[in-house]
């Protein structure tokens, strides 16, 4: 029961993360069909800005991931208007290369910067909570909590808000939310500053149990993309929900079956759905 | 020709053509319209087999197409051209056209690696086929040109003559004469009569009145996905549900 | 004039020429150093070659691509270290598997559209490298396959040295382009271009869309295991990472660079850049830094490579000539072009 349990807080970790990288590539989707391969690679500048704002200029972790935040936020609007914008008449092939260009860029650059080595960042709050036998590092909590949060922020943003509605009109008709007179390129600025944000969050609160290195976005962007079409490209739940599934089938899989083949899973799941429903688990028809 | 009988397509409980029931005769210039979002592109995927119809029988010269994948109905007869049409940009203007005729050409890999006698005899002919397309639309000057650098109005004929060289008996044309000028709207609209005389069926979509009103032998009205008139230019000019639902959306009226 | 010069490249000759230079460059070469160095250029643009059927011609963006070129590698490495095949079987039977696999992989997600696909074709990928990693009963994992054998000489050559190996290589190098300068000028190749031209409209064209795609997905993973095997057999000590991702980043770099859906674009991409790298050493590991904004860059603004835009320049320069020489310039520009298509 108690190790049950474990896999439980395991699954919420990886999922609350995996769908905080997925609802960034889902925003980006929805609002530019774009599938952003470099996404990944925004994550892992995000966990490296948290790494020097902390080891090297001494900010306290929240600061830190703050900072993050806003410098892989602007990172994003950047890439939006250099290179995505350019693009907008081009065939999608072009979009996808483009991304790439963008994703071994920056992997290059930061391992010039800091080396290819692993490094560590060290949470403040790396206590153990117990309930009743139950063990939940603080850690773990956090990054529940810090994701649910967020979702409930973004929801609020993104419900309550004039922006938020815009991005949501354009995501449901691009043509449409142009005709009523909506500032596509300020959403798609705005999308691309939300979608960098959110990776540089989840990186943040996920590297203080993790490894921070140039390629640790690899992994987590090809998950992500299995949790968006999974969840269906572009909805906002869909990326919450199958981030969640993911989540939960690596911990437990890993746990009850083979730990190497443990990110072979998602893949799996992938191929197998895939196979079987070519427009994803939760896609409306194909229309 | 043509016989469409109870066709229903349904999108996530929508009915973007609803129980449309529709005869159209060979050698003549059929012309569908209706306000945006009628159901007038949904009607010709469904006629091409790009969509497969939710209830409802499309029968083509006596055979049933209903389930028919398009491909196979392009090789029965059908052509058609989009609204917009991709092509090759930085290819010539043959070039691009050389590949229509492909559906009545068997060679495979293995021809490919010998060179054969049969592919050699085919591509000969699919040639041929484009370069009698381009000279029945008019456009054989433009032949060595790029796509990139020939005229709005002749990519409208490039994608006419892309039809043509897959030797289709009906052709639907999604629009045909959108974003060119009235002159070259009827320069196109001599075409298509050019079309029906040399024994093609044609059946388009248009927004443009004056043009459909000169050329059509007999038009359909959708609106909501459903049939709401149909016959001469005449009788579709004067028929009161027509007139109301043209004036209920005023933005095609003008158009 | 330029125009002028650039008729050169265009000439039916030019092909001879490279071809001939390609043969005795061992000749001239300074050191067997560059002669290894032009052989694994060879390899990696038959892999490119490969790539350019089903992205460049078909227009369907496939990373999985190097893990593919794995695959080749990995079944001719362990069928001749762990099972003691000869190579000549063993290297046929690599480029089997490769085929079949891609047929496998090509009937499940070439069913799906574009982003679908490139997002599918990654994750295949990634399975792949998976699989050399983990999977060490069957593929050692990470210590990677080690005495693979050299081709079989039958007493007359020996394989296991760099210039007769450059020249096994040449000649699988220029039978890979010689099958698709006829393919990408025969009916079938048109038949890939309409598919890249949209789907929709290749479709209403009479063109069978999954026949075609998967064939031009095993054809392009043909030439990945081609090219995988061809490696082990120089290198003939491999590992889990020919797998990785960078190396089908790698391959798209170069189709970029020398000109997406050309024929002469793979090989003076890949030349050119392997070359550049090399004598550029400290580029090796940063390399990215640079390729990675070229990439945007190129697509940005190049999209069609250097191959593509000259071919481009010089069409539109011999439109450009007098009336007077227009009859001519449009009876010679058809099959000028093809010439150029044609030089590899």
């Amino acid at each position: 029961m108690n190790l049950f349990f474990q896999q439980v807080i395991n699954g919420l970790t990886l999922g609350s993360i995996y769908g905080l990288v997925a609802l960034g590539l889902t925003l980006v989707y929805g609002i530019l069909h774009i599938p952003n391969f470099a996404h990944g690679a925004l994550y892992m500048v995000g966990a490296f800005m948290t790494y020097t704002l902390m080891i090297d200029l001494g900010s306290p972790y929240w600061t830190a991931m703050a900072g993050s935040a806003i410098i892989v936020a602007t990172l994003g609007i950047l890439l939006e208007r250099l290179v995505f914008y350019p693009l907008r008449h081009s065939p999608p092939i072009h979009h996808k290369i483009a991304a790439i260009g963008v994703l071994l860029f920056l992997e290059a650059t930061v391992q010039l910067f800091w080396g290819a080595d692993f490094r560590r960042i060290a949470s403040p709050y790396n206590g153990i909570l117990r309930f009743d036998g139950l063990i939940i590092p603080e850690q773990r909590l956090l990054i529940i909590c810090g994701a649910i949060t967020l979702l409930i922020g973004l929801q609020y943003f993104l419900r309550k808000t004039m922006t938020g509605a815009t991005i949501i009109a354009m995501a449901q008709n691009r043509d449409g939310a142009f005709l009523v007179g909506i500032d596509s390129n300020r959403v798609a600025m705005m999308t691309f500053g939300i979608s960098g944000a959110l990776a540089a969050i989840a990186a943040s609160l996920y590297a203080p149990i993790n490894l921070v290195y140039p390629s640790m976005g690899n992994l987590v962007i090809m998950k992500a993309f299995v949790i968006i079409i999974l969840g269906g490209m572009g909805s906002i739940p869909g990326a919450i929900l199958g981030g969640m599934i993911i989540g939960f089938a690596e911990a437990f899989g890993g746990f009850y079956f083979a730990s190497a083949y443990k990110d072979l899973i998602s893949f799996g799941l992938l191929v197998i759905i895939l196979s079987v429903r070519p427009q994803g688990l939760f896609a409306k028809g194909a229309h | 020709m043509l016989s469409i009988e109870h066709l229903t397509k349904m999108f996530g409980g929508l009915a973007a053509v609803n129980d449309v029931s529709v005869h159209f005769e060979a050698h003549k210039i059929n012309a569908i319209i209706g306000p945006n979002g009628a159901g007038k592109s949904t009607f010709f995927n469904l006629v091409s087999g790009m969509h497969q119809p939710t209830s409802g029988k499309i029968l083509f010269d006596g055979v049933d197409i209903t389930t028919m994948r398009c491909d196979h109905v392009a090789k029965l007869g059908v052509g058609r051209t989009f609204q917009t049409t991709n092509l090759f940009e930085q290819a010539t203007v043959l070039d691009n056209l050389i590949v229509g005729h492909r559906l009545r050409t068997r060679s495979g890999l293995w021809d490919v690696l010998i060179n054969s006698r049969r592919l050699q005899a085919e591509e000969k002919e699919c040639r041929e086929k484009a370069r009698e397309a381009l000279d029945f639309v008019g456009l054989s000057h433009v032949e060595n040109q790029f796509i990139a650098d020939i005229t709005q109005e002749e990519r409208k004929r490039v994608a006419f003559a892309l039809a043509l060289a897959t030797e289709p008996k009906i052709v639907l044309l999604d629009e045909p004469a959108a974003g060119v000028n009235p002159e070259e709207t009827e320069g196109l609209a001599e075409l298509m009569k050019k079309m029906v005389k040399t024994g093609l069926t044609v059946c388009l979509i248009e927004h443009k009145m004056d043009m459909i009103m000169g050329i059509a032998d007999k038009i359909m009205v959708l609106d909501h996905g459903e049939k709401i008139a149909e016959g001469t230019p005449e009788q579709v000019k004067s028929n009161p549900v027509v007139i109301e639902a043209y004036l209920g959306s005023d933005e095609d009226a003008a158009a | 004039m330029l125009y002028k010069l650039g008729t050169l490249f265009l000439r039916p000759g030019t092909k001879y020429v490279l071809l001939a230079l390609a043969i005795v460059f061992p000749l001239i070469a300074k050191n067997e150093y560059q002669v290894y160095v032009m052989a694994t250029a060879f390899i990696w643009a038959i892999a490119v070659y490969g790539l350019n059927i089903i992205t460049g011609y078909c227009g369907q963006l496939n990373l999985a691509h190097g893990g593919f070129f794995a695959i080749g590698s990995y079944a001719l490495g362990l069928l001749t270290a762990d099972y003691g095949w000869n190579f000549w079987p063993a290297f046929l039977a690599a480029i089997l598997l490769s085929a079949f696999l891609g047929f496998l992989v090509g009937a499940v997600s070439l069913r799906l559209k574009e982003h679908y696909f490139a997002i599918f074709t990654l994750c295949v990928g990634f399975i792949i490298y998976l699989l050399l990693d983990k999977w060490e009963e069957l593929t050692h994992g990470p210590i990677g396959v080690r005495d693979i054998a050299a081709p079989h000489g039958f007493g007359l050559v020996d394989f296991t040295d760099t210039t007769p190996f450059y020249y096994l290589v040449l000649v699988f190098l220029v039978l890979a382009i010689w099958f698709i300068g006829r393919l990408s000028r025969s009916l079938m190749g048109r038949t890939f271009i309409a598919i890249r031209n949209g789907d929709e409209l290749a479709e209403s064209l009479g063109i069978n869309l999954m026949r075609n795609k998967v064939l031009a997905f095993i054809l392009s993973t043909t030439y990945a295991g081609l090219a995988g095997a061809l490696y082990a057999g120089m290198i003939r000590f491999i590992g889990p990472e020919e797998a990785n991702i960078n190396h089908t980043f790698d391959i798209i770099t170069y189709l970029l660079v020398g000109g997406i859906g050309t024929i002469s674009g793979p090989l003076v991409g890949t030349l050119g850049i392997v070359w550049i790298t090399q004598s550029l050493q400290f580029l090796e590991e940063y390399r990215m830094i640079i390729f990675g904004p070229l990439l945007v860059v190129l697509v940005i603004f190049f999209p069609r490579g250097l191959v593509g835009s000259f071919l481009t320049w010089m069409h539109r320069k011999s439109q450009e000539l007098g009336p007077a020489k227009k009859r001519k310039a449009s009876k010679v520009t058809p099959s000028a072009t093809r010439e150029a298509e044609n030089n590899a």
